[in-house]
């Protein structure tokens, strides 16, 4: 796994996967949810396109067909750090396996016109930033042969090929976790004594809530 | 000021906006299963923290539970041992936390989302979460209720909060009688052709109309169940006389704690003059029973209609389409009704309470299975399902039909424990997802309600219900 860190530039090589509506089963199938791990999940990202046999959790990439047209089994993609993709990428199951996946094969930064809203929270918690273009803009990049591109974080731009400029939008709050790898427990926990005052006024008006404690 | 549904819920369990700008909103209930909670356990054992409020949390075993049991079934019966240390592991942090779980071998075990509402441990009003997609379901109840991920359930263990922006409102008005053999789920599934599965991307959705107004707790449950395949983690509805019957059948509260409670239900709606950021309405009279054709729930038509022809898209378009029209075997040309199954499920938290298993057996009284279908199953939602069913003798309807009875879980929807489709078996299914390998690797599942699942296991093809 690689550290965050206090890094404002991701630079790398983009795989492209031009499709609509990726869901998480994609991303990661079903199957390896049975782990109890939260790492690992590196050799079953998109396994469903990037093998030709069904695999199991635990079962090596060295011992699975590899689907050698899907474009994370060719170079230089099999480095690749930065995913494009089209709309409403990470739809589907809420499971944050699919965030992990996406982290330990090494991808830092996922393009796309638009996002689940679970898979799109799961990012920022895992150091994975979900970047929001338009359709013409995602277009326009499937269209160029892209060679190295660069993510800013600071100026939250999008560079690459010395001529292509894209700004994106996202909440300070939201990258702030990903350039820190803060922990949203131990922020919360600080305000303990609001949530407990809550709770206690709650109780007190509304005690069906707590009948059975 | 006039509040939607969703922000009277909102404001109710706001504690306080952070600096970020985002707000800390208290959760009520949380519930846990095997497959997203080790690891927020594990979390809250690293941080050396205790659950913030052990009632507040209800668990059970559903994901990847085998549905052959039978009686005296333990967790070491598992055969496929990673499932096993699953389970095992959510026994272990059960006890070792102090967190009332429904276990395998309980008689109240089932689907996270079917056992909170039967068990009383959904009520109106509640912020109600769960690592699990579907939690929508419970917003059937007036509830705020939603997905998240596992940092997330970790983060409600330790917090009783949830660290959230507020979403935008929608309404979805259904106006209008259904025709006959159409369901509650044909209603969703025709909404989220309509909008498409990002359609409610940033949005809660309030279902309501006189449709919603006239259908039962288990449909509404239905509908709610899958506003996140319309992209919208969550779905609501007003609280009503339908709801307050049902929570008065099913919560073991108090007469005392009942009256004061439906003071505060009765107030659980979206106030006259509420603005929505989106509103449609849609006119249920002229819907047909929906059954999709691709591998995305947006990919879904009239069970007879013409699927989009190749020759007729756009480019953009074209792709999406040719690529599904692959995975699922179909042919240029072809309809639905053309096509042959294999196999048929009715289960999932979409469709498995026992007015579901009531309409389908329905369709199956005094008939059998179609030779052509090679194995069709029955898996109730839960314990209580089950139980009712076969007090009612479902049970024997399918099984006189060719049916297989299933001990409960969320079986071949999602395939995690042995119930799963072969490489290129057509499945009739009244699941939620029709994502490629959703059912087993390279299966093909077609979505579509109860009863046109059960006419498919007689007839071996779709067809009319009417």
């Amino acid at each position: 796994m690689k550290v965050i860190g206090n890094e404002l530039q991701i630079k790398g090589i983009v795989a492209s996967i031009d499709r609509d509506n990726i869901d998480t089963d994609q991303i990661i199938p079903t199957e390896y949810l049975k782990s109890i791990k939260k790492f690992g999940f590196e050799d079953y990202l998109f396994d469903g396109w990037r093998y030709l046999d069904d695999g199991k959790l635990g079962i090596s990439k060295n011992d699975r067909k590899i689907n050698h047209e899907f474009v994370l089994n060719q170079e230089p993609f099999t480095q690749a750090n930065i995913l494009l993709t089209r709309d409403n990428f990470g739809c589907g199951s809420s499971r944050e396996h699919a965030v992990w996946a996406l982290r330990d094969f090494g991808i830092r930064v996922v393009i796309a016109s638009s996002f689940g809203d679970i898979f799109y929270n799961n990012c920022f918690k895992n150091g994975v930033l979900p970047v929001k273009l338009s359709k013409d803009q995602i277009e326009e990049i499937f269209k160029t042969e892209v060679g190295e591109m660069s993510v800013s974080l600071d100026s939250k731009k999008i560079e690459f090929n010395n001529t292509y400029q894209y700004e994106f939008e996202v909440e300070d709050n939201l990258l702030e976790r990903i350039v820190l790898g803060l922990d949203d427990v131990d922020m919360t926990l600080k305000y303990k004594n609001d949530i407990k005052l809550f709770e206690e006024l709650r109780k007190k008006e509304k005690p069906w809530i707590y009948a059975d404690e | 000021m006039p509040n939607t549904l969703y922000d009277k819920l909102w404001n109710e369990h706001h504690i306080k906006t952070l600096d970020s700008g985002e707000s800390l909103i208290y959760i009520d209930r949380q519930y846990l299963h095997e497959v997203t909670s080790p690891q927020a356990f594990e979390g809250l054992s690293m941080k050396g923290l205790l659950p913030w409020r052990l009632g507040a949390n209800i668990a059970t075993p559903d994901h990847n539970v085998p549905t052959e049991r039978g009686d005296s079934f333990t967790v070491e019966n598992i055969s496929d041992d990673i499932s096993k240390i699953q389970v095992v592991e959510l026994d272990k942090n059960c006890n070792k936390f102090g967190i009332k779980q429904f276990d395998i071998t309980s008689a109240n075990q089932g689907i996270v989302h079917v056992i909170g509402p039967e068990l009383g441990y959904t009520l109106p009003g509640m912020t109600i979460v769960c690592g699990d997609s579907h939690t929508s379901t419970h917003g059937a109840f007036g509830c705020l209720a939603m997905g998240i991920g596992t940092s997330e359930v970790e983060h409600v263990l330790a917090t009783q909060t949830l660290k959230v922006s507020k979403l935008l409102n929608m309404k979805v008005i259904f106006e209008g009688t259904p025709q006959r053999g159409v369901s509650s789920k044909d209603i969703v599934l025709f909404l989220i052709g309509e909008i498409g599965t990002a359609g409610g991307n940033g949005h809660a959705i309030e279902f309501s109309g006189s449709y919603i107004e006239s259908i039962s707790m288990e449909a509404r449950m239905t509908i709610c169940n899958m506003a996140i395949e319309a992209g919208a983690k969550v779905g609501l509805i007003a609280t009503d006389k339908t709801t307050v019957d049902y929570v008065k059948e099913h919560s073991p509260l108090s007469v005392d704690d009942l009256a004061l409670a439906q003071k505060h239900w009765n107030n659980l709606f979206s106030d006259k003059e509420a603005i929505f950021d989106k509103e449609i309405v849609i006119d249920i009279s002229q819907i047909k029973p929906q059954v999709t054709w691709g591998t995305s729930p947006e990919m879904v038509v009239d069970y007879d209609a013409v699927l989009p022809e190749l020759s007729l898209q756009t480019e953009a378009n074209k792709k999406n389409i040719e690529l599904a029209k692959n995975y699922m075997g179909i042919k240029e040309g072809e309809k639905l009704t053309d096509l042959e199954f294999d196999r048929v499920f009715i289960g999932s938290c979409t469709n498995s309470r026992i007015e579901d298993l009531r309409e389908a057996a329905s369709v199956i009284k005094g008939r059998i299975v179609s030779k052509k279908i090679t194995e069709a199953i029955v898996v109730p939602g839960s314990g209580m399902v089950k139980a009712q069913a076969e007090a009612e003798g479902l049970d024997k309807i399918f099984k006189d039909a060719g049916f297989i009875w299933r001990d409960p879980g969320c079986s071949m929807c999602l395939g995690m424990n042995p119930d799963q489709l072969k490489p290129y078996e057509r499945c009739a299914s009244t699941s939620n997802r029709n994502f490629e390998g959703r059912q087993g690797n390279l299966g093909r599942t077609h979505l579509m309600s109860p009863v046109m699942a059960a006419y498919t296991a007689i007839n071996g093809v779709i067809g009319d219900l009417s």
